[in-house]
């Protein structure tokens, strides 16, 4: 589904992503871990095509299209969803509005019928309950005054509402409270299918007891170091980063 | 240079002026061309014109000569708010049109009538307020408005009556036959626990220049409410200077409400003297500019007395090669304790050529007051254009949106419905909301 080749990216002349490879298939759960700035955000902002960040090489198939040749907006039309580490606040737009717009961009591009007011609302209504978000907060503007974890069930609203292909969290669980974390993993859960992949980034081996990975990765200093299955988690757990940054300073 | 060339306009002017009316039979027209001679149209330095040259404007744009009647001016409704119940007046050319007015509203609740005639006929409510809050001594266009001003519209609320049908006055310019100068003058006095509501809306056909100098006085007595409107939305070739001068007693409740979305050259003064206690007064100005338009907003609001509260936002996107501009006085005299007075002005440039510039003054003597004001010019937020985008929205919707809700703050603090649902529109439009 997801094909990444030695992508490399700067920002503001700084290059973080020093040539990242990584193999997606329909149905797979990648978590992606690593050491603060290590370049996980960039990694998820390169694949959602944040303009601030220049590709320097390499390639991103998804699907068969040449995922860096679109514009995030045709990105997100083709299924790839971004659930960012830090969601933005938008005064002034209706959270129903934005989403209502979203979807119905996406669905034309599916060739769908736009929904229409009262099967959105059914359908937001189903969501809601999915990912047990409370109607009033998504009365209000679009993430405006939202606390840290309102913000990140948003998001996991967000997804539920647009069925994406390829989701990817970023660091969706930190903010969360226990509770919390149940719901956005279970509802991440209930969203899997042989037909869809998710890329959880984060630093807890907690979401992973949850949502179960079936890849782990370890991105540092821009590269993916390490890969295993979920007990890497757990050994990333218990004994830190150290170990295999010295295996990399080693090699 | 520019001096003269000034000079020779303000004379142009002022022999304009001399044909059209016979200033010598009326010592406070005679006493204002005067000081309109002597203090001359603003020249590029002066102060409160430093960015909206408009002597540059008008002499580029009109020659001042006397223009040939226009045409008939058919299909008058076009340029009227949809499903609003409401007491018209249309002045065409700066002219009352009996034809196309309709007042509803009884006349105990509400007087419409012609500024002149009401002054003529010694009404003593208009004589007791009419020139009296507006200074003609430090602004040369007040000055021409009060030696010059042909009609206008005195509207009096008497004490106690609520009037729930809006007034509105169509101003058409029918710039048919050539340039098209209009100088009005209009007085409102809303008595004792009165409320009203009233609407000036511009419009104009024809492919000519036309100049609009309008002054408006306002007395609000106590307890009235009043909320007044402009909405400058006008095709053509509009270049207008509005004069709002607000005078509101204790317990009395303005709010003012600009809208700038269409033209060439605005520039709007609007004065708010507070000369009393419990005071409430809400300045609202949205201004949405493209093209080369101009518009100005200048705006004083004098606390004068103690522990009233002011409060203002104007809000403006510009777009192509417009620009802004704002400046907003406050005034708070020495005995104006516990005085609240708030001020922001937030603006979008869109493009490189796209300017604005934006002042506060605030001027406090008092030393128990709450002040604020925050000025902010910025671009479209880049990383909510990409939050939007990341969801699907291409990126014309996701600007449109966020422009829509940058507006709509201003929109929101509109009560009257159709109003609501009219400016919406246009507004919307005008960002071309699609969504
Ligand atoms: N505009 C910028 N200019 C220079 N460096 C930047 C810029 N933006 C981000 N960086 C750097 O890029 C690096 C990678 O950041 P990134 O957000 O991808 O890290 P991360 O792995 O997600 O970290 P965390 O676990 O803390 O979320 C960091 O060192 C960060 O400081
Ligand atoms: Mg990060």
């Amino acid at each position: 589904m997801l094909s990444i080749k030695n992508l490399q990216a700067k920002i503001d002349d700084k290059q973080i992503l020093n040539g990242i490879n990584l193999e997606i298939k329909a149905g797979e759960v990648h978590a992606i871990m690593g050491p603060n700035g290590s370049g996980k955000s960039t990694l998820a902002s390169v694949l959602a095509g944040r303009e601030e960040y220049e590709v320097l090489g390499g390639e991103v198939e998804f699907l068969g299209k040449d995922l860096l040749a679109l514009e995030p907006d045709e990105r997100a039309r083709e299924g790839v969803f971004l659930a960012f580490q830090y969601p933005v606040e938008i005064p002034g737009v209706s959270t129903i509005n934005f989403m209502k717009t979203a979807l119905n961009q996406i669905r034309t591009h599916r060739g769908q019928q736009p929904l229409d007011a009262v099967s959105f609302l059914g359908l937001m209504k189903e969501k809601m309950k999915l990912v047990e978000i409370d109607q009033s907060l998504l009365n209000r503007a679009l993430n405006e005054g939202f606390s840290g974890g309102e913000k990140k069930r948003n998001e996991i609203f967000q997804m539920a509402m647009l069925e994406p292909k390829l989701a990817i969290l970023d660091e969706t669980d930190s903010g969360l409270d226990i509770d919390a974390l149940k719901i956005v993993a279970n509802g991440v859960n209930k969203l899997r299918s042989k037909n869809n992949a998710v890329i959880v980034v984060t630093h807890y081996q907690r979401l992973l007891e949850y949502i179960v990975p079936d890849f782990v990765h370890v991105l540092y200093k821009g590269k993916i170091v390490k890969s295993g299955t979920k007990e890497l988690a757990l050994e990333l757990e218990a004994k830190g980063y150290d170990w295999i940054k010295d295996e990399v300073s080693v090699a | 240079m520019s001096v003269t060339t000034t000079d020779n306009l303000t004379g142009q002017i002022v022999s304009a002026v001399q044909q059209k009316i016979n200033v010598k039979a009326d010592p406070l027209r005679n006493e204002a061309l005067q000081i309109f001679q002597e203090l001359g149209l603003p020249a590029p330095k002066h102060e409160e014109y430093k960015h909206t040259p408009i002597a540059r404007y008008l002499e580029k744009n009109f020659s001042f000569a006397a223009s040939p009647a226009s045409g008939p001016l058919a299909d008058i409704k076009r340029f009227f708010i949809p499903g609003v119940d409401a007491n018209v007046i249309v002045m065409i050319d700066g002219v009352f049109s009996q034809a196309h007015s309709r007042v509803i509203s009884p006349e105990t609740e509400i007087k419409i009538q012609s500024l002149g005639e009401a002054l003529a006929a010694k009404n003593p409510v208009a004589t007791q307020h009419f020139a009296k809050y507006l200074d003609i001594r430090n602004n040369s266009l007040a000055a021409w408005n009060t030696a010059a001003w042909n009609q206008g519209i005195f509207i009096h609320v008497p004490d106690n009556k609520v009037v729930e049908t809006p007034v509105i006055i169509y101003y058409i310019s029918n710039a048919t036959a050539g340039e098209n100068i209009v100088v009005n003058r209009n007085l409102i006095v809303a008595g004792k626990n009165s409320q009203a509501t009233v609407v000036e809306k511009f419009d104009s056909t024809g492919s000519a220049n036309h100049f609009t100098n309008l002054v408006t006085e306002v007395f609000v007595d106590e307890n009235a409410g009043l909320d007044l409107y402009s909405i400058q939305h006008d095709l053509n070739n509009r270049f207008q200077h509005n004069i709002t001068e607000i005078f509101q007693k204790n317990s009395s409740r303005v709010n003012t409400f600009t809208f700038t979305l269409q033209g060439k050259f605005f520039r709007n003064n609007l004065h708010l003297a507070l000369d009393g206690e419990g005071i409430e007064s809400h300045m609202y100005g949205l201004y949405l500019l493209n093209s080369d338009t101009l518009a100005d907003n200048h705006t004083v609001v004098d606390h004068k007395k103690p522990n009233s509260f002011s409060n203002e936002l104007y809000k403006g996107i510009m777009d192509e090669s417009s620009k802004g501009i704002f400046n907003g006085k406050i005034f708070v005299r020495p005995n104006a304790q516990k005085t609240n007075a708030f001020q922001a002005n937030r603006n979008i440039l869109l493009t490189d050529k796209a300017t604005v510039n934006t002042k506060p003054q605030l001027e406090i003597w008092a030393d128990d007051v709450k002040c604020s004001h925050g000025c902010t010019t910025g671009q479209l937020d880049e990383e909510a254009l990409f939050y939007l985008q990341s969801r699907g929205i291409n990126k014309d919707t996701a600007r449109a949106m966020m422009l829509y809700a940058f507006a709509g703050e201003v929109l929101d603090y509109v009560k009257h419905p159709q109003l609501k649902d009219y400016l919406d529109s246009v507004i919307s439009d005008r960002l071309h909301k699609n969504f």
